[in-house]
């Protein structure tokens, strides 16, 4: 870890919501896209000659087909209630990282261009022109937005600014203003078929020597199976789980959890990326684009359920969003998603989390496991954003909160929740999420992370805490990142599947028996 | 019939016809621009009837505001709250015979002014006092503040200080409703009351009082999370699944 350019927030033991420092992050501004990734995603290249009016125009254009947009555009009334909610103005007391002040950025020239009170009486309800430095403005405060949807929770009007901020990053890729970060990947996805820009042959080799690692720790030949045709389930993950730590100890724990249960089940190279980061640009064509290789590969293979890891933005699209985008899902009744739907069993929800899987499978018996395994780990939950507060597992609301806490306590024998206000439907968010997963983002990153390192740090002091389980691709990278700014160890960090791997019992074949050892670390 | 009679008459019919048609547009502008992706704010009811209970848990107790802060839940709901009392209230001056229930809700609707201008008074205070707020208040949230501020002192006025001819006013909305102009006292203080009121109707479709309308369209607040189970897309949306664009191009 090099040394940090700008001051690391001190842990307190509370979150304390800091008076305003005007301007304090106005300066972390992420790298520009350059042309080639613009142009691959449909954008032009370089900020076009007749912005504003192309900007004030893409700006109608989804005010008609957005009504979450036009709705909160009205609705706010200033009343503050979000003022305290983001963790990026916790961290960075920049009062444009409040919620309502992030989306005022918009809403002042929506005023200005939309409404009879801008036109005429601009400075009476605070309208502005659509000048380059508002520009500016919005692709430094949106790209310090994780869309976390936190502060939608606590509006008495349900505004969410993750609509605002994708809107935002929508108009400004319209005019040649993108994020090097977020297209560049996004342009990979849509290019090789995962944000790694992984080919196939790498990925099978990869797979192939996992498969390996798998038999040499355990003596059981567990499989990581490509592309079979007679798959019963496709798992669609991140590809970070091929390749970074510790993602990669989860996808080994999906394995020995499908092995377990002996089902038959398939990776994709052509959906080898759960992820899909059209959402963070709120580019709808996008998004479509990178979801429909899922619909393709599973049409294609023929499988019966989609599986999807651990990853939170991808579990949000997955969840709410494939099944109109795609038709992965079931209850269509139009041609399009007739003919995927005919094809998903019917007695399973599709798409279904990895989670809500394994959960299963432990209700019905069919998973068995020694915890003591586990009992170097003192685990803690972070819930993560996307998941918590954008999706659902299981039947009944709130379901995404208990299931992966189930699976957990199943396979741990020490386990310890954080403060209540900071976790459920209130959990921070990591500070990485939404496109911010990158370098030159690093300062707000650190400091967004804040209010969930001191929940964090108080389980850590009080339990002894020394495992933050997470069910996110970015999240674990993000907080592998960060932690050690706070003075935490970075192998605190992994996925709730990697301590399934550690506790599951598989049963090993005669031969082999003599060398097994069951552990993954 | 006196000038000042024709002029507030005139000036109602005016606010009135503002108020319904403007909200006639905005209301029609929320319904018909489509909700294209599934985004209620998790964990979200997964039935009906459970996002009718959560809209109304919404409107009636202000429950996002409850778990957000407690002080502009208590001033904001105590504003809401008398507002409410003190409309209903109004009703005698517009029924004849008055309903039964305005007549239960009259006393209360009389103190309920106090507690709207004390809800409003916190409001404000936090304007000044909270940096945060006091960073994203508007010249037009202070004016409104004090629009309905200075609607609720003039009213309380005439209730508690000076007495308008209380009869004549209801005779001249009575008459106002049936188009039969009945002459309005020349009461400085209600005829600043009734301007004011009539400025409200006015400013109320095109500024932050849509809020009241526009909680009911919020999507994140009034769908259903069942996204596995239905499929749902919007008509833009759909055109997209013609032809050439029906599988991905790798």
């Amino acid at each position: 870890m090099a040394a940090p350019t700008f001051e690391v927030p001190k842990l307190t033991g509370n979150i304390d919501i800091p008076a305003i420092r005007p301007g304090a992050t106005a300066h972390v501004k992420s790298f520009p896209a350059a042309a080639p990734i613009q142009e691959a995603l449909g954008f032009p290249g370089q900020l076009v000659e007749d912005w504003h009016d192309k900007a004030i125009a893409k700006m109608g254009d989804l005010l008609d087909r957005y009504r979450s947009l036009r709705v909160f555009m009205d609705a706010c009334v200033h009343c503050g209630a979000c003022t305290d909610k983001c963790h990026y103005f916790i961290g960075t007391a920049d009062p444009k990282n409040m919620p309502v002040a992030r989306q005022e950025l918009m809403r002042s020239v929506y005023r200005r261009h939309f409404t009879f009170a801008g036109k005429y009486f601009p400075s009476l309800v605070g309208a502005k022109d659509l000048t380059e430095e508002t520009l500016q403005d919005w692709y430094t405060y949106y790209y310090q937005c994780s869309q976390c949807r936190r502060c939608s929770v606590y509006c008495p009007y349900g505004i969410d600014t993750a609509e605002v901020t994708m809107a935002g990053r929508e108009i400004l890729d319209t005019v040649g203003i993108g994020q090097k970060y977020t297209n560049e990947i996004l342009s990979k996805l849509h290019r090789i078929g995962n944000n790694l820009g992984l080919p196939g042959p790498a990925l099978a080799d990869t797979l192939e020597g996992l498969e390996e690692d798998i038999l040499d720790a355990t003596g059981v030949p567990v499989k990581l199976p490509l592309d079979a045709e007679d798959a019963e389930i496709m798992l669609v993950t991140p590809s970070a789980d091929f390749f970074s730590e510790p993602h990669v100890e989860s996808l080994i724990g999906y394995a020995k959890v499908f092995h377990a249960a002996g089902v038959k089940w398939t990776l994709s190279t052509k959906a080898s990326e759960a992820g899909n980061f059209g959402m963070f640009i709120g580019s709808y064509e996008n998004m479509r684009r990178a979801a429909m290789r899922i619909r393709d590969a599973a049409l294609d293979l023929g499988v019966k359920r989609i599986v999807v890891g651990e990853c939170g933005h991808a579990w949000r699209v997955a969840y709410s969003f494939w099944n109109t985008l795609t038709g992965v899902g079931h209850g269509g009744t139009d041609p399009f998603s007739q003919q995927l739907q005919k094809q998903l069993d019917p007695n399973y929800p599709a798409p279904q989390h990895i989670c809500e899987y394994t959960y299963d499978l432990i209700q019905h018996g069919k998973l068995r496991f020694d915890k003591s395994l586990n009992d170097h780990r003192v685990v803690t939950f972070h819930d993560s954003c996307n998941v918590a507060r954008g999706s659902r597992m299981g039947n009944m609301p709130g379901g995404q909160f208990v299931i992966p806490r189930e699976v957990i306590k199943a396979v741990v024998n020490n386990f310890h929740d954080m403060a209540e206000e900071t976790i459920g439907e209130g959990t921070y968010c990591c500070g990485g999420g939404g496109g911010l997963l990158s370098d030159d983002l690093m300062e707000v990153r650190v400091k967004g992370a804040l209010p969930r390192m001191e929940a964090f740090n108080n389980v850590v002091q009080d339990k002894q805490v020394n495992f933050l389980a997470l069910i996110c691709a970015i999240c674990k990278a993000q907080f592998t990142k960060v932690i050690p700014y706070y003075g935490f160890d970075m192998s605190m960090v992994g996925g709730v599947h990697q301590l399934v791997s550690t506790a599951i019992l598989l049963d090993v074949p005669e031969e082999s028996a003599e060398e097994s050892e069951a552990s993954d670390d | 019939m006196s000038f000042l009679t024709v002029l507030f008459a005139c000036m109602f019919y005016a606010a009135t016809a503002l108020l319904v048609i403007g909200l006639f547009f905005k209301i029609r502008s929320y319904a018909r621009t489509p909700a294209p992706l599934k985004i209620p704010t998790t964990p979200a009811p997964i039935t009906k009837t459970g996002v009718v209970l959560r809209m109304t848990r919404e409107v009636t107790m202000f429950e996002s505001l409850f778990k957000s802060n407690k002080w502009i839940w208590l001033f904001g709901y105590l504003f809401h709250a008398a507002l409410l009392l003190v409309i209903l209230r109004h009703l005698r001056y517009f029924t004849e015979p008055v309903w039964f229930w305005v007549d239960i809700v009259q006393p209360f609707g009389i103190y309920a002014g106090f507690a709207m201008v004390a809800g409003l008074g916190g409001l404000w205070a936090r304007r000044f006092l909270v940096d945060r707020v006091r960073y994203i208040s508007t010249p037009s949230d202070h004016l409104i503040l004090a629009l309905l501020v200075a609607i609720g002192i003039t009213g309380l006025g005439m209730k508690f200080v000076a007495h308008t001819d209380i009869i004549a006013v209801k005779e001249f909305m009575l008459g106002l409703m049936l188009f039969d102009l009945k002459p309005l006292p020349a009461d400085p203080v209600l005829l600043v009351h009734l301007t004011l009121v009539a400025l409200l109707m006015t400013i109320f479709p095109i500024s932050k009082l849509l809020h009241a309308p526009g909680v009911f369209f919020s999507p994140t607040r009034n769908q259903t999370d069942d996204s596995r189970d239905r499929r749902h897309l919007s008509a833009w949306a759909a055109k997209l699944e013609s032809g050439a664009e029906s599988r991905s191009e790798a």
